[in-house]
């Protein structure tokens, strides 16, 4: 896979440089103004260019983020088809050790939200288990309401800081 | 920063003999707030030689301000002032302060001593009843006039309202930087009006409510220093930072118990978090709560009888007390929204904490049995209240909308105190020490 992949990418490099090469050679002409940055283009990553297995390949391929409802720790259905996908590939991926980040939004005092967000991080790593997968390879931390990334004070940037994130933490693949 | 304390232990006070019979009718009652603050002359202190000039008006300076903060007492302006204070020990032309309407004035002198100590002496006269209130004499390291001041504001805050002072005292939090989505926060102590602020951590790793021990020598508090979220104790006097106990999981919302032997504490397993409580001697660790829902935030009662914390136990977060050994568990707020961070004020007679209804975070105070419920701020986010020692004052947090820098700010138990604390930077979590001997 590492072969095929790295195979990819240099045949990108080739095509770049054949790009290049078919280029005129620049001529001066008066200097146009600058051009708008480009609208946001939805960055277009390869899956091929991403290691399977890699922390990378958990967080594009798999999805590494659940989200819950306000001041609860409870599993919705997207939530646990996210960790359903999380458990096969940590299946299929036996070495890779996972920490579960539980996080809060500011909505709460500060020691109360540590202990809500240790409860969602408990909450899927317990499914994980439930799935299959050992208990040893699931670690769990809180991070309270200590990590938003979200800055706005409204109900959907909430919703976006009310979630867990698992991260890779040691046996995954690197490219 | 290390033996800040050991200075404070040179100056002592000694009485100086009264000039004029003490009448005492000058008095401020603490429990009705700043509705009228006492009119208070403060002029600059005499300077005994040249070259005392700098204490004697620093000092002035910091008593002016101490006083004035507390909402209690109103200084007036120097420039009103008729008569120039030059010797502290004549009784003052009280017709020449009763007409600028002063109804106190404290005179004071600063003399560097031949040891090189600075003594400072200074006089709380009344000025309608003619008499000298107080007379106090201290001797200190020069370094040390802050404190000396505070000290001097501690005594006139007492004589006028029969109520200990806070002023010579320290506060524990936490200095953030940076913005809202990636906040440093740093471990730092400072004094009660915000000067010598001393950092102690330096930001690389997550530190959360710090809260003193009964001496202000001990900061226990929470660190992400090993990655793991756990409780600490940070020595001031040697700069050491120890893990407290060697726990599997997550350590959280630690306090000292009023005899500084116990550490009460929350600790979390399996996503449960239950309260424990450890003794710094033998290290023993006991479990005072058991229940599926989320105990935390422990805070003992002044005799260390009585513990109260919040439990999402009965379907949402609320207020409870417990006997010391976890027996007795009740509920005591009911309220519609959430209650939490419950902290028991040093007089015993209060419960502060932070009240959560839809929109808001506010402080409120009540009773231990859950009666006389009041609010006292009206921020957008203010939350984790803190006491001074005398139980008139509480520090809190106060966040503000989309990402603007937490604050600290102080509040009188009336409400009608509101005051920004002096801090450098943004910050929060601020825990009070005891009065500093």
């Amino acid at each position: 896979m590492m072969k095929f992949s790295n195979a990819i990418k240099f045949a990108a490099i080739l095509s770049v440089v054949a790009l290049a090469g078919c280029a005129e050679k620049p001529k001066a002409v008066p200097a146009a103004p600058p051009a708008p940055p480009a609208a946001a283009a939805p960055a277009q990553v390869k899956t091929s260019s991403i290691v399977p297995g890699s922390a990378e390949d958990l967080r594009v391929n798999v999805g590494d983020t659940i989200h819950f409802a306000f001041n609860s720790s409870a599993l919705n259905s997207t939530a646990k088809a996210t960790l359903q996908r999380q458990a096969a590939w940590l299946q299929k991926y036996p070495a890779v050790t996972v920490q579960v980040q539980g996080n809060c939004d500011p909505r709460g005092t500060r020691e109360y939200n540590l202990a809500l967000g240790a409860r969602r991080a408990s909450a899927a790593k317990e499914y994980l288990v439930s799935l299959g997968v050992s208990p040893a390879r699931v670690d769990t931390i809180s991070y309270g309401k200590e990590r938003p990334i979200c800055a706005e004070s409204n109900a959907s940037c909430y919703a976006k800081d009310r979630r867990d994130v698992t991260v890779v933490t040691s046996g995954g693949a690197t490219s | 920063m290390r033996n800040w304390c050991l200075g404070v232990l040179a100056a002592f006070a000694m009485l100086v003999g009264t000039i004029m019979p003490a009448a005492a009718q000058l008095h401020v009652d603490v429990t009705q707030g700043n509705v009228q603050p006492l009119p208070i002359a403060i002029p600059d202190f005499v300077a005994a030689t040249a070259g005392d000039e700098t204490p004697a008006v620093n000092i002035a300076a910091v008593v002016r301000a101490d006083l004035g903060r507390s909402g209690l007492f109103r200084p007036l302006s120097r420039k009103s002032f008729i008569q120039k204070i030059t010797n502290i020990n004549v009784p003052p032309q009280f017709s020449n302060w009763q007409v600028i309407k002063a109804q106190a004035l404290v005179t004071g002198e600063a003399a560097m001593q031949p040891d090189g100590r600075l003594r400072v002496d200074f006089r709380l006269w009344d000025v309608y009843g003619g008499s000298q209130m107080l007379g106090l004499q201290y001797f200190t390291t020069p370094e040390n006039w802050r404190r000396v001041a505070h000290m001097i504001s501690d005594a006139i805050y007492k004589r006028i309202t029969g109520e200990e002072g806070y002023f010579n005292t320290r506060i524990v939090f936490i200095s953030e930087s940076g913005p809202p989505t990636h906040r440093i926060k740093r471990l730092a102590v400072m004094d009660e009006d915000g000067a010598n602020p001393v950092f102690l951590t330096n930001g690389s790793y997550l530190v959360l409510t710090p809260r003193f021990n009964p001496t202000a020598q001990m900061i226990a508090y929470m660190s992400y220093i090993s990655g793991k979220p756990r409780v600490y104790l940070f020595d001031l006097e040697t700069g050491h930072q120890q893990m407290l106990g060697n726990f599997p999981n997550m350590t959280f919302a630690p306090r000292f118990s009023p005899d500084g032997n116990k550490v009460i504490m929350s600790l979390e397993k399996h996503g449960n978090s239950e309260i424990y409580v450890m003794d710094l001697r033998t290290r023993a660790v006991t479990q005072l709560t058991d229940n599926p829902s989320i105990n935390t935030s422990p805070c003992y009662s002044p005799d260390g009888k009585q513990i109260t914390f919040e439990s999402d136990r009965g379907g949402s977060q609320q207020i409870y007390v417990m006997n010391a050994d976890g027996s007795n568990q009740h509920r005591i707020s009911f309220f519609s929204g959430r209650a939490g961070t419950p902290v028991w004020s040093p007089r015993g007679d209060l419960i502060a904490f932070t009240k959560i209804e839809p929109g808001s975070f506010r402080i409120a105070v009540m009773h231990p049995d859950g009666s006389g419920e009041r609010v006292i701020t009206d921020g957008w986010q203010d939350e984790d209240p803190t006491w001074a020692p005398n139980g008139q004052v509480l520090m809190f947090t106060r966040s503000y909308p989309n990402g603007r820098a937490d604050e600290i700010w102080s509040v009188d138990v009336t409400g009608r105190n509101e005051q920004r604390v002096n801090t450098p930077g943004p910050a929060s979590d601020p825990a009070w020490s005891p009065l500093i001997q």
